[in-house]
């Protein structure tokens, strides 16, 4: 089954062409519409008729989160307010938030892209959708409710939490698919063991899942757990949210809806771009968005693409799963977090030169993170009680920072791991690579 | 008559004690009385040296954070209800004390009681005015 067939199964020569059309058309009106863009191309000397082939993009500078980040909040808008109908926004969790707005035709547009992949996992109208994706400014929620509505499913806006609560509807409900981070999926389905409830026998078709990394080893577990086929979606704020790439039935990759999204792969270092199956950091750009074009916007997603024809039937590029990171970012609970947080956090409580390491396990099913910080004259006093105090006002400090709720843990001066250079301030013990 | 207590950071795990003793043995610094508060992440190490500056100097210089804390001595009668006596007039006063340790010495009879709280001058009012016999530093120093 498929959402869109004729787009879909497009002939490679007839994509191409089209993506042509759609990006000669996006890049002339960021260039119109948007002074950023109109201020950067034109200083290096790149112009809309330049782009004669799809390859010309990469004569195109590159857009970063800081980019975005220094217009906020409507900086990078292509149309008038009157025109946006819905706004989000990124965490925020490194500074400024990234804010993205939606025309009505863009939210039709991601809607579109979540229908071609709830199609690929078999969910339509005869389905009742979980979805446990927070609702609000993270759009996980959104999107996929969007898309659902598209399908005709009778989508459960249950929203992330109250796990009891979740396994009861998914019960009572005959919840027929799920959508959930990896994590929270496995803690979901041990719940309901503890409750008496074996999520296998409660009919679920498939599972959805995204927003934080994840192993083949996680995914046949949650297969194993409800006795249904998981799929990865793949989206990001900045583009417009889940939906750029869903996997398919075959598993093999998530088909990137190429008529809405141009992906490249490139060296993050010499920032070359790279060929097909070639591990580099993923690049996308928007070819059908009105409210706020993206242009070749560095994900520092690390992965790889493959042109060729899925045995599906659809001949969109397929991008492997998510394998690393180009920068320090990590992923925990689904919330991004950045070690320049936590070191933020730690300044704000007077560390004046803070010492610091992130070490990050999966004890169970669920993240925890460890926060060790080297003690320092401002960090230690005389008194147990004074020190449990300044160790409690770390974690606070750094919950305000990032919303995650960490443990801290106050080490030696100079017991941590010195780096010339670059810093290593993170340990993932997760093994999600 | 303030006694400069060492107090260092040390974290809870195997052999972190033995590594500061070792740097003020081989600096020839003397150890007078020492305690150890600690809680299952870290301990803080309070030690009454006979050279405290040098004592921190030396323990800096090999990474360790430490803290000079004033804390005063406290003679008693080394005999049932000694430490009494001296925690009775405290508690009168509404001192509240943070901690405290002791130890006995050469001197006949004697013990030595170091207290700290986070109002010093007041607890040294108060023993004075209670004719209870507060040790100079110096005296602690170097017993």
């Amino acid at each position: 089954m498929m959402w869109n067939e004729e787009i879909e199964t497009m002939p490679r020569q007839d994509l191409e062409e089209l993506q042509l059309k759609k990006l000669q058309a996006t890049v002339k009106r960021a260039f119109n519409e948007i002074p950023y863009y109109n201020k950067k191309y034109s200083e290096a000397e790149v112009f809309p008729e330049d782009i004669e082939t799809l390859k010309d993009i990469e004569k195109l500078p590159f857009i970063t989160k800081d980019d975005l980040r220094d217009s906020y909040p409507f900086g990078l808008f292509a149309v008038d307010m009157s025109e946006i109908k819905e706004l989000h926004s990124s965490s925020g969790t490194t500074g400024k938030p990234v804010v993205s707005g939606y025309t009505k035709k863009d939210l039709d547009t991601w809607a579109e892209t979540i229908a071609r992949g709830l199609t690929m996992m078999g969910i339509g109208e005869n389905d009742i959708l979980q979805n446990t994706h927070g609702y609000g400014m993270f759009t996980g929620g959104f999107g996929v409710h969007y898309g659902s509505h598209k399908v005709g499913a009778a989508i459960i806006p249950i929203s992330t939490g109250q796990t009891r609560r979740q396994v009861e509807i998914m019960k009572d409900f005959g919840s027929t698919g799920l959508i959930f981070t990896p994590s929270y999926g496995i803690h979901l389905g041990e719940v309901a063991l503890e409750d008496g409830i074996d999520p296998k026998e409660l009919g679920i078709k498939a599972i959805g899942f995204g927003a934080e990394m994840w192993t083949e080893e996680i995914r046949q577990r949650v297969e194993e757990i409800f006795g249904a086929k998981a799929y990865n979606i793949y989206g990001l704020t900045e583009l417009m949210g889940p939906g750029v790439g869903v996997e398919c039935g075959e598993q093999k990759g998530l088909h990137i809806a190429e008529d809405i999204y141009y992906p490249e792969i490139i060296d993050p270092n010499t920032l070359e771009n790279l060929g097909e199956n070639q591990k580099g950091e993923l690049v996308l750009t928007n070819l059908e968005r009105e409210g706020m074009p993206v242009i070749r916007f560095r994900t520092k997603d690390i992965t790889k693409l493959t042109y060729e024809k899925c045995e599906c039937g659809r001949t969109h590029a397929r991008m492997s799963r998510i394998t690393g990171r180009s920068d320090d970012m990590i992923k925990v609970k689904g919330v991004a977090i950045f070690p320049s947080q936590i070191e933020k956090a730690l300044l704000k409580v007077g560390d004046v030169e803070p010492h610091y390491l992130i070490i990050v396990t999966r004890p169970g099913t669920l993240d925890e993170i460890e926060v060790k910080v080297e003690a320092s004259q401002n960090l230690f006093f005389d008194g147990i009680k004074d020190m449990m105090e300044i160790t409690n006002k770390i974690g606070k400090s750094i919950e305000n920072e990032t919303g995650i709720r960490v443990k801290v843990t106050l080490v030696e001066p100079k017991s941590l791991p010195r780096f010339e250079g670059k810093a290593k301030r993170v340990i993932d013990e997760r093994n999600l690579h | 008559m303030k006694i400069k207590q060492l107090s260092i950071f040390l974290q809870n795990r195997m052999g972190s004690l033995s590594k500061p003793l070792e740097v003020l043995s081989e600096n020839d610094i003397n150890i007078r009385a020492m305690c150890m508060a600690d809680t299952s992440e870290f301990g803080i190490l309070r030690l009454v040296v006979d050279n405290p500056i040098k004592g921190k100097e030396v323990l800096e210089e090999n990474n360790f954070l430490v803290k000079i804390t004033e804390i005063i001595g406290v003679e008693m009668n080394d005999a049932p209800g000694g430490l009494t006596s001296v925690l009775n007039v405290i508690k009168e006063n509404n001192i509240d004390l943070e901690y405290l340790y002791a130890f006995t010495h050469d001197k006949a009879d004697k013990a030595i009681l170091l207290l700290h709280t986070d109002d010093i001058d007041n607890l040294i009012d108060v023993l004075t005015e209670k004719n209870i016999t507060i040790a100079s530093a110096e005296e602690v120093y170097n017993l």
